[in-house]
């Protein structure tokens, strides 16, 4: 089969399977979406707490390291008798999803706050800022374009390892992927594949756009 | 008469010390007392406690030992953050916020103690008039499309902001080149004279205290020398006074070089 022969054919079965391929893409979307807001609401206080208390840095930056080292398929195993969690994929899945995008950001958060530069810091205090007005109006700010820089990255990772979340049933992507290796039929493989790489690069792209003009500000 | 002359006193170091954590001596055993409307230059080379010093004021640093006691009362026993807005504070690097307008930099202090925008807006022009920028041009620009003397005006507009009793300047124009420097310390004159506000200035150039310093405070290795008025400063006797003179004579007769 030429090349042509086989994207022809692709396109015909996603043509042909577009419901299910749109269905997928959504599951998968949620999947991600809703992990990479958890993993922000907690990665970005984790960060915050690191500056504040740096005794805190080994234990939560080790843990978050510790947590990325884990291979994803072991990573969804292990969370499997958890006790809520266990009861639903999807739960599994977005646990383990988050737990994965929390070193990015955690990291990010940490390095971009105490990157701000010393002299603006000092002036800050020394003017009377509180430490919640230094935070919010000083820190956060400035550091808003290498936080960002984490999110996209954790984003993108989250994109690829939420093909796995298929393998304990959570649907997405990794269905067609999954179903793909076990027919040998490559076509069923990229249909899976394409669309995530496609959501991938549209994030990052997006994630990024946002970053160069939040850079740009400060 | 003990009342007028503590009023007198807006800021006194009694017994000074600082040390490190790792138990290095930064300052000791300081005393030494600021008066209402003066301009102490506080003198010396690097390392010798000039910033220490200053940061013991507005508490950014709290002493080992003694007390320093600003308007009379112990720093350690003022609110900091009332402390801090009640003294204005001009660093040597600006900082800046580089993330906001030269409008929302000097008007940060007002905005903080909550004022109405209106008088904000009104005292920050009023502020940029008074260092010499004109505020048409310069309220929505950044810090970062601003020369090094522009920045240092700001910064001084910035510390004027809320009105402060009390200003503290750390080598407030120790960065800027030779000329800019000269124009900005005739300003300060000029409007010191204007404002009468109690300055601690920090420098190591003997020149910028003798010409800016009601009363200059010379120190070395953590210890205070002795306080001098710039006439009794030149005619002091003291060797460390002497060498610092002699040092600046010294560069003064490089001017002469190659002259008949």
């Amino acid at each position: 089969m030429s090349v042509l022969e086989f994207l022809k054919s692709f396109l015909e079965f996603c043509a042909h399977n577009r419901a299910q391929v749109s269905a997928l893409f959504l599951e998968h979307l949620w999947l991600v979406g809703v992990s990479m807001l958890l993993a922000v609401l907690i990665g970005l206080p984790l960060g915050i707490l690191v500056t504040r208390h740096p005794r805190w840095n080994r234990p939560i930056l080790g843990s978050a390291n510790v947590v990325q080292t884990i291979p994803s398929l072991a990573l969804f195993g292990f969370l499997l008798p958890a006790p809520w969690l266990g009861e639903r994929a999807d739960r599994l899945a977005i646990a383990a999803l988050t737990l994965y995008a929390l070193l990015p950001i955690i990291q990010n958060t940490c390095t971009g706050i105490l990157g701000v530069d010393p002299a603006v810091r000092e002036a800050a205090r020394g003017m009377g800022m509180t430490d919640r007005q230094m935070l919010f109006q000083v820190e956060l700010p400035l550091a808003m374009g290498v936080i960002l820089a984490g999110v996209r990255v954790a984003t993108v990772i989250t994109v690829g390892v939420a093909t796995i979340a298929a393998a304990i049933g959570a649907g997405g992507l990794g269905e067609f992927i999954f179903r793909g290796l076990a027919m040998v039929d490559n076509r069923v493989i990229l249909a899976g594949a394409v669309p995530a790489a496609l959501m991938a690069l549209a994030a990052d792209f997006l994630l990024g756009r946002l970053e160069h003009r939040l850079r740009q500000t400060s | 008469m003990s009342a007028p002359s503590s009023d007198d006193r807006v800021i006194e170091f009694r017994h000074v010390s600082y040390r490190l954590d790792g138990g290095r001596e930064l300052l000791s055993d300081l005393g030494l007392e600021i008066r209402r409307g003066e301009t102490l230059v506080l003198l010396g080379r690097s390392g010798s406690g000039k910033t220490t010093s200053l940061k013991l004021i507005n508490r950014l640093l709290v002493p080992s030992a003694g007390e320093v006691l600003v308007e009379g009362r112990a720093t350690t026993a003022w609110d900091a953050i009332e402390l801090r807005r009640h003294i204005g504070y001009v660093i040597q690097d600006v900082g800046l916020f580089p993330h906001f307008t030269i409008e929302r930099n000097v008007g940060l202090v007002p905005r903080l103690e909550g004022w109405p925008p209106a008088r904000i807006r009104a005292r920050v022009e009023e502020l940029l008039q008074l260092v010499g920028l004109e505020p048409a041009r310069f309220l929505s620009r950044y810090p970062r499309e601003l020369s090094g003397g522009q920045r240092q005006r700001v910064g001084v507009a910035r510390a004027l902001a809320s009105d402060p009793p009390l200003l503290l300047m750390d080598e407030p124009f120790g960065a800027l080149d030779p000329l800019t420097r000269a124009e900005i310390q005739e300003e300060f004159l000029a409007l010191q004279c204007r404002l009468r506000k109690t300055v601690v200035f920090v420098t190591h150039d003997m020149r910028e205290a003798l010409l800016l310093g009601t009363r200059i405070a010379l120190m070395e290795v953590g210890k205070l020398v002795g306080v001098y008025s710039p006439e009794e400063f030149l005619r002091s006797p003291d060797p460390l006074v002497t060498a610092y003179v002699a040092a600046f004579r010294n560069a003064d007769a490089g001017l002469n070089r190659g002259r008949p």
